[in-house]
Order: structure tokens, then C-alpha cells, then sequence
């Protein structure tokens, strides 16, 4: 299942865009509506691009009230971001969105380390617990890479009620102009995405995958079918495009064409048959060093998320 | 708009700048002030250029070699193949009685191809030195000046039409001249079709996306 990152892609202004896609991932939705952070807001970087946008969005009512009729429309399975600054607010929105989404709304993801706003979130697990209790749609946590011990984060969300995990936003990171030596971006840091996070999203689902049991889409630097298969590899049962769409607006056709070339390649019957398999060497070494979690890697289960 | 693999027909010097040319295939050049995000060869995202010249078959691009995307732009040599995606965001309004084109500097780029649907309409054009100034050569019919003498003090008291692109000041004393004039802008973009959210500039303390809401907006 091929998915868009969240904020990578307007389905509104790219409609055949999200259509080439399994599911649309909004932009994080907020309470109050936000105009983001001002300019200058992207940057490239050497093995990646920073971004600080700043979670602009029109707000949960505005888009309650105009912008889901409109995703409605367009006939394909919607994801909600959800933002906001207190686990009261997250509910509040996953309450109004299960009011007036249940069959229409796929998925929610809860927007849980977005590293370019500065009020810090309450515990990811609390913000869960909260959601929990407020919808029966099912509930994302997408992650942040930056977590010392993300298998530990995982674990805990999946104990709050998490239906299951998205893996990983982007890194905090900083660029200078070359000539002024000033930060390129109006906010200074910006969010860290593109080529360079693959192997941060790899190590992430690789940890998660073996600490919980709920699925995982992976994100974070795809740019082809094979950097698909891997994150599937890895864990994912599902995975999603970021920056690749910014510089092909084609990519989710031409990686699914690559996808099925890897799957052909390997005799496998769909991809998901490979999910898990880089964790098949590593059995030896769960049994020897088993901590108490249980661990079954699943090497060639077939899950779907 | 499409997105095509095109070959690059000619690579031309003007001044600091060059004139990158592309086979147009079967890309719709569009309405002049709109854009394409060229491939920029071994970085990550594209850039977005708007279209200089749209002659028969091809499409040509001035480019200010400032950053590492343009100078692989301008490095780019002829017979050799880039992604080319448009056109994209929204043109210069041609219904206009007494039309004035305003550039400054590399914000002279989408004017030839906007003299030219404009029948070679009168054109004003300040650069920082004479030799930027030679691109003064791509449009017909212009006043040409160089600093210290800025664009702005060869505006007539009554300037009729105004299409300008150029630098955010010349923009913004534009403006307070001109105030129904259309004006070109720019910002970094990572997608130029609306999904990025990056190319936002604050206009009259409202964000703009200028992908898709300009890069052509009124200047009132």
C-alpha cells in the first residue's frame, strides 16, 4: 500500500497525483488555523531538503466544514493528520472527525513530533490515550526519529490504544547560506527529509517492528521500488512517499512499476511476502539477548495494515 | 501540464546569464509569467524558471547561476536530456489597454516571451552593470539602465499597464506607483504544483502560495 508522507502532497491542487495513490494523507490538522512560519520555508542540502513550514492549515472547523467535502469527492481513502498542543486538543479533533468521518475516514495519524513548532506535546502515549477514548478510527502515531529509544516510544503508544505506527518524520536540521553564513530558513531549523533519512527510517521500523505487534508504514528518503521493498523488509506493511513527490509529481506510478520488478525478481508473490525478512538473521540474537519483550520478527508474514 | 524527459537544443551565454533551450516536445508553453521546474542535474529538488522564449518547438530559459541548481542548469550542455514540468502557476493578465513591461536584473526573464504576445509592447529595464545589461537584448522596444540609476526613475508619472518581475524592492516601490500593476514574484520551491507549502511569501501579512495563487499577482 502506497501512502503520501503527510504535507507532501495537496490533493486539491494534485488531484491525479493522490488518485495514483492506495490513500491521502493530509496536511496535519490543528485546532486553531495556523499560516505556518514565515519565509523562507524550504531549502535544499546536500543528501536532503529542510523544511519549516510550520503545520499551516485552515484550521479543524474550516476544514471540517470545506476541505474534507472536497477530499470526499475525489474518491480516495482518506488519512487525517491530526496536531495540537495538549492531548485534549488531539481529542478533540479525532471526536469531531470520527462525528462526521466514520466510513469516510480511513485512518487518523496523530501528528505527534512535528520539529518545527516549539510548544513541546505532552507524552506521545497520553496523547493516544486520549485520542483512544475519543474515536474508534483507527489511530497512527507517527514518530519521531529523534527519540532515544523509539522501540520504547512504539511500545508505549501501542499500550495507550495505537492501531498503528508511522515511521519517522523528519530530523531537526540546519543550513547556512554560503555567503552570509545566516540560516537559510526565516525559523532557523527546519525539518531534515529526502535521501538522507532512508537509513534513520529503516533503523526505526527495524526497531519498532521487533518491539510491538500493530503495523507500521514506513517514510522517510523513498525515492524507488527497491527503497520500498526495504522499508518492508524492515517491518512496514505499508509505505509512504515525501520529498520524491516535490520533484516527481510521477513518482507514485513509476516506484509501484519498480516495486513489482524487485517482487518478480525475487519470486515473490507481492510484496508484503518479503515484510520482515531483514530481521531473519538477527533470530540468533533476539533468543540470546532476550530482555522480557517478545520479539517475533515475522520474517515472510503476510500482514496487512 | 506534463512532466517530459527533453533535450536541451542550445546553451546560449547572455551577459552573466544563460539562455538554456529545450526541445519543447509536447509541452505547452502556457501564458507568459508561468513557469516549469527544470531538473536540475544531480540535486535533489527542481527549479522553477519561467519561460524567456517560446518560439516554434522549443522553449528557452534565462538563468542567473547563483546556487548549485542553477549553475548545473547553466552547466547543462547541448543533446543532453532534463525533466521538464509545466507550465505551472499563473500567468500575466494580456487584456491590457497601455501595457509597460518592468524588469530588473534576472527578473527580466519571462519578459521576451511576454513583448512577444504583447505585440513588442514598451519595456523598462535597470540591471546592476552593463554587462548583466546585455540580456537587455532578449526584449524588444526597452529603456535600459544601470545602477546607480534604478528602473523605478524611468517609470512615467503615468505608467498605464504595468507587467513587472524583478527583485523584491523594485516590486514594492512598483507598488506604491503602480498599484494596479501585475507583478511577478519569486521564492524557493520545492514542488511548484502546491504541495510543498515552501514558495508561501507574506504579502499584505497574508501568506501567499505562489505556486499556485501567483507567481503573477495584483499588485493592490
Amino acid at each position: 500500500m502506497l501512502l503520501n508522507a503527510s504535507g507532501c502532497l495537496d490533493a486539491l491542487t494534485a488531484p491525479e497525483v493522490a488518485r495514483s495513490l492506495d490513500g491521502f494523507v493530509t496536511k496535519t490538522i490543528t485546532p486553531e488555523p495556523r499560516e505556518g512560519n514565515p519565509p523562507v520555508r524550504i531549502a535544499e542540502t546536500d543528501a536532503g531538503m529542510l523544511n519549516s513550514i510550520g503545520l499551516a492549515n485552515p484550521g479543524r472547523d474550516r476544514f471540517l466544514a470545506e476541505t474534507l467535502p472536497r477530499l470526499r469527492e475525489l474518491g480516495v481513502p482518506l488519512w487525517v493528520s491530526v496536531g495540537g498542543f495538549s492531548a485534549a486538543e488531539y481529542a478533540a479533533t479525532c471526536a469531531a472527525l470520527a462525528a462526521v468521518g466514520e466510513g469516510d475516514i480511513e485512518a487518523i495519524e496523530l501528528n505527534l513530533s512535528c520539529p518545527n513548532v516549539d510548544e513541546a506535546p505532552e507524552s506521545a502515549a497520553a496523547i493516544v490515550s486520549a485520542c483512544r477514548a475519543a474515536t474508534t478510527l483507527p489511530l497512527y502515531a507517527k514518530l519521531s526519529p529523534a527519540a532515544w529509544d523509539i522501540a520504547e516510544a512504539a511500545r508505549a503508544v501501542e499500550a495507550a490504544g495505537a492501531d498503528g505506527l508511522s515511521l519517522v518524520n523528519t530530523l531537526r536540521g540546519l543550513a547556512l547560506d554560503e555567503r552570509t553564513l545566516l540560516p537559510k530558513l526565516g525559523r532557523g531549523t527546519g525539518g531534515y527529509s529526502g535521501p538522507a533519512l532512508k537509513p534513520v527510517a529503516l533503523a526505526a521500523v527495524y526497531a519498532c517492528s521487533a518491539a510491538v505487534e500493530i503495523p507500521i508504514v514506513g517514510m522517510g528518503g523513498v525515492q524507488s521500488g527497491l527503497d520500498v521493498l526495504e522499508l518492508i523488509a524492515a517491518g512496514a506493511s505499508a509505505v509512504a512517499l515525501g520529498t520524491i513527490l516535490f520533484s516527481d509529481p510521477g513518482a507514485p506510478a513509476r516506484v509501484r512499476a519498480e516495486l513489482e520488478a524487485e517482487v518478480a525478481a525475487r519470486d515473490l508473490a507481492h510484496p508484503l511476502d518479503a515484510r520482515g525478512a531483514a530481521h531473519s538473521s538477527l533470530q540468533i540474537g533476539v533468543s540470546r539477548f532476550d530482555n522480557g519483550h517478545e520479539k517475533r520478527p515475522g520474517n515472510g508474514r503476510k500482514v496487512t495494515a | 501540464m506534463r512532466r517530459e524527459r527533453r533535450k536541451v537544443t542550445g546553451v546560449e551565454q547572455v551577459g552573466p546569464y544563460t539562455l538554456l533551450r529545450v526541445d519543447a516536445g509536447r509541452l505547452d508553453a502556457g501564458v507568459p509569467g508561468q513557469f516549469f521546474m527544470l531538473e536540475a542535474p544531480g540535486r535533489l529538488l527542481p527549479r522553477p524558471m519561467s519561460v524567456c522564449l517560446a518560439a516554434a518547438g522549443e522553449l528557452a530559459f534565462l538563468i542567473d547561476p547563483i546556487g548549485p541548481g542553477t549553475r548545473a542548469l547553466c552547466s547543462l550542455e547541448r543533446g543532453e536530456e532534463l525533466h521538464v514540468f509545466g507550465p505551472l502557476g499563473n500567468g500575466f493578465e494580456l487584456d491590457v489597454e497601455r501595457p509597460l513591461l518592468v524588469g530588473g536584473g534576472i527578473g527580466i526573464a519571462p519578459l521576451p516571451f511576454l513583448s512577444d504576445r504583447l505585440g513588442g509592447a514598451p519595456a523598462i529595464l535597470g540591471f546592476r552593470t552593463g554587462w548583466h545589461a546585455e540580456a537587455a537584448a532578449l526584449v524588444p522596444n526597452a529603456e535600459v539602465c544601470v545602477e546607480p540609476v534604478y528602473v523605478t526613475e524611468l517609470l512615467p508619472d503615468d505608467p498605464g499597464d504595468v507587467l513587472a518581475c524583478g527583485p523584491e524592492p523594485m516590486l514594492a516601490a512598483l507598488r506604491a506607483r503602480a498599484p494596479d500593476a501585475q507583478l511577478a514574484w519569486e521564492a524557493p520551491m520545492a514542488c511548484g504544483y502546491g504541495a510543498c507549502y515552501g514558495c508561501a511569501v507574506e504579502i499584505d501579512g497574508e501568506l501567499k502560495r505562489l505556486c499556485v495563487e501567483g507567481p503573477v499577482l495584483r499588485a493592490a
